[in-house]
């Protein structure tokens, strides 16, 4: 970790691989400031690993890097202990959460992280970069909202990448708040509702048997895309109603 | 080149299918989204700041000699709903027979047997422009125009909107299209050096879920 | 100049006779005319009379999108491959007139996915007295008028009552019942229109669409010669 004027870098490392004895080992486990990981009880050939916020984060200024990368065979799932809230730094500069993860064949990982909270006047901009092999299994939750309790947003804009054998098979970005190109609150973007969330997974049998584009709540569809994977849209007037629409998308996907 | 071209090609009576479009408009109509000119002014600066933006910068690399087959996948990627990628695509077979009568060219015929199906709109739009003489900018502002006059004219249909207070709409944001028309060359221009992901890829959350449910529904006026 | 690009390259641009292979395609004969005048019944009615002795499809253009096919299909009156509906927008004139795209393409994939077919039939949505095909569309055009909708329709004319390669006042059974004056509607469409046919049709009766049946015979004969 190094803190200048311009605010912490910070970059986590995590790598999970197959033990050999029907378990996954994790070689590499390194924290770095702020962002402390933490192994925790797996269940079966599945190890756990939990992102503990040491400190509240990012704050503007603040660069912020995950890097988790499963190799052939292995399985990780991992969570967060709570929500991250973006904040103002005392520096006004933007802060960045880059989180880089790959996943090799016959691997599987379950990215599961709590929500993302875009407090009032902070300024972040999150990339998720997904990289998979042809026969990797992923799950991913990604949820994102405007501001704590009747407050208003700062600026956030996230991107979502998955690639899946050197093919990008969803590029997306969304960008909310003060600042943010017009209409984003308007009914062709958000509308006014201030929780937006999605739910990436990617199998290899989708290939062959893609799931069927359908409604799953008021605001909320699942739709093949163009590749093994699937994507449940969703946005929602608060978190809370944001996060039972997507357990019960995870719960009924994943039957 | 002929500027001239510029007028035929963003004609909205060229005929390439886009009356039978309301470009999510007819979605939120429904939803009660839009219920008036101002709401369809907020309406129409959403979609064009992402679905416009997407549309401009791949319109614009393909004038700018960046593969169709490439642009097709960034487009499906950039695109989840499959209810607007299968628009996208029908969209741009009929531009692509529009434009191959009005513009014969040995790309377009490319593009034509490359795609039986169609290629996604914009990319079409970026080689009809290409092989009408025009540039970079020019198909981005088609694109830009089209996100926008879309939405518009169904509005007027749906709603019986007012048509003077619909094309108010299209004059007020037109200082915004200019400045995504610009942007969107600029990020063409990257993809040269940088790939495809230079692209943008902004997204409105609400216009791929309404485009899923509307494509579910029974009786519409719109094919979306 | 003979454009036989089209038949090594890719799909034709426009309302080409030939198939890639150099072979006819099918003859494409649109239907319009005002609402409730009785198109997709006659369009249903015609399937019935030609299935068997002709390999034929039907596209809809629908107002309020596939009624008019879901209609078709209901009735049975082609297996479910041979029907296809065109969204229109609220446009269903523009679909057929000013901008064929959508339909150039449903019928090329028609022709694609279960031809070779000697006919497709293309019914427009119920629209005003000004719609018509256009010719880069369909190879002749029925015009649909019921007695109903007024007997003053014939005099009054428009594109689709005067030019109209067939023009067919029908539900002729209700004429008593609506006062019409069938003599007087004849003569009409007779002075509007000159030597182009005029089919007085009831389905109801026993002759019932034979006489559009018969017409439809002869253009594709004329085509099939050409």
């Amino acid at each position: 970790m190094t803190t200048a004027l311009t605010g912490v870098r910070a970059t986590a490392r995590l790598v999970a691989r197959d033990d050999g004895r029907g378990g996954t080992a994790l070689p590499v486990l390194e924290s770095d400031g702020p962002l402390a990981l933490r192994r925790t009880r797996g269940s079966g050939a599945e190890a756990r690993v939990m992102l503990v916020g040491a400190m509240s984060g990012p704050l503007g200024g603040d660069h912020f890097t995950v890097r988790a990368e499963v190799q052939e065979g292995a399985r990780l799932h991992v969570g967060s202990a709570a929500a991250t809230i973006a904040l103002p730094g005392q520096t006004k500069g933007e802060a960045h959460y880059d989180v880089r993860l790959a996943v090799s064949e016959e691997a599987e990982l379950h990215w599961l992280p709590e929500q993302l909270i875009s407090a009032g006047g902070s300024d972040l901009y999150v990339t998720t970069r997904v990289d998979l092999a042809d026969t990797s299994r992923f799950v991913l939750r990604e949820e994102q909202v405007l501001g704590r309790v009747g407050e208003e947003p700062g600026r956030l804009s996230s991107r979502l990448v998955l690639r899946i054998a050197g093919r990008t098979v969803l590029d997306q970005e969304l960008t909310c708040g003060p600042g943010a190109p017009g209409g984003w609150d308007g009914p062709a973007v958000l509308a006014g509702h201030r929780a937006v969330g999605q739910l990436l997974l990617a199998r290899p049998e989708f290939a062959e048997h893609p799931v069927a584009a359908r409604q799953l709540a008021e605001h909320a569809v699942v739709v093949p895309l163009a590749g093994p994977a699937a994507l449940v849209s969703a946005v929602s007037p608060d978190a809370l109603r944001l996060r039972r629409v997507l357990d019960e998308a995870l719960a009924v996907l994943s039957a | 080149m002929s500027r001239a071209a510029l007028l035929v090609l963003a004609d909205g009576r060229f005929p390439a299918g886009g009356h039978a479009h309301s470009g999510g408009a007819e979605a939120a109509v429904g939803a009660g989204r839009i219920t008036d000119a101002e709401s369809l002014e907020a309406f129409c600066r959403g979609r064009l700041h992402t679905a416009g933006l997407v549309s401009a910068a791949l319109a614009a690399a393909a004038v700018l000699g960046v593969p169709p087959r490439e642009l097709d996948a960034a487009a499906d990627a950039r695109t989840p709903s499959p209810a607007l990628r299968l628009a996208a695509r029908k969209l741009g077979r009929q531009l692509t027979r529009a434009a191959r009568a009005t513009w014969p060219s040995a790309e377009l015929d490319a593009l034509a047997r490359e795609f039986p199906k169609g290629a996604h709109q914009p990319v079409v739009l970026g080689l009809a422009a290409r092989a009408a003489g025009l540039e970079a900018v020019d198909a981005a502002y088609c694109a830009v125009y089209e996100s926008v006059s879309g939405p518009a004219s169904a509005t007027v249909r749906l709603l019986s909107l007012d048509p003077f207070d619909a094309t108010a709409v299209l004059a007020r944001l037109a200082p915004e299209l200019d400045r995504v028309a610009d942007q969107a060359v600029e990020a063409a221009r990257n993809v040269a050096d940088e790939g495809t992901d230079a692209l943008p890829a902004a997204s409105a959350p609400l216009l791929e879920i309404a485009a899923e449910l509307h494509a579910a529904w029974p009786v519409r006026l719109f094919a979306s | 100049m003979h454009l036989d690009h089209h038949h090594n390259g890719p799909a034709a641009v426009s309302a080409d006779a030939h198939r890639k292979d150099g072979s006819h395609r099918a003859l494409r004969i649109g239907l319009g005319g005002p609402v409730g005048s009785g198109k997709t019944a006659t369009v249903a009615a015609l399937c019935r009379a030609l299935r068997d002795e002709l390999s034929l499809a039907v596209v809809t253009n629908d107002i309020y999108t596939r009624e008019d096919a879901e209609f078709l299909l209901r009735e049975a009156v082609l297996p479910p491959e041979r029907i296809t509906a065109v969204e229109t927008g609220a446009c269903p004139h523009t679909a057929i007139r000013d901008d064929i795209s959508a339909n150039l393409e449903a019928v090329e994939d028609l022709e694609d996915e279960v031809g070779p077919l000697d006919l497709i039939l293309v019914e427009s949505g119920g629209d005003n007295l000004t719609a018509t095909f256009s010719k880069g569309l369909v190879d002749a055009q029925i015009f649909v008028i019921d007695v109903a909708g007024g007997d003053d329709i014939p005099r009054k004319g428009g594109p689709g009552v005067t030019t109209a390669d067939l023009l067919i006042v029908n539900k002729t059974d209700l004429a008593p019942y609506v006062g019409s004056d069938l003599a007087r509607m004849a003569a009409d469409a007779k002075a509007q229109r000159a030597e182009l046919p005029v089919v007085l049709q009831s389905l109801r009766s026993e002759t019932g669409v034979a006489d559009t049946a018969a017409w439809v015979r002869s253009q594709l004969a004329a085509w099939t010669a050409a």
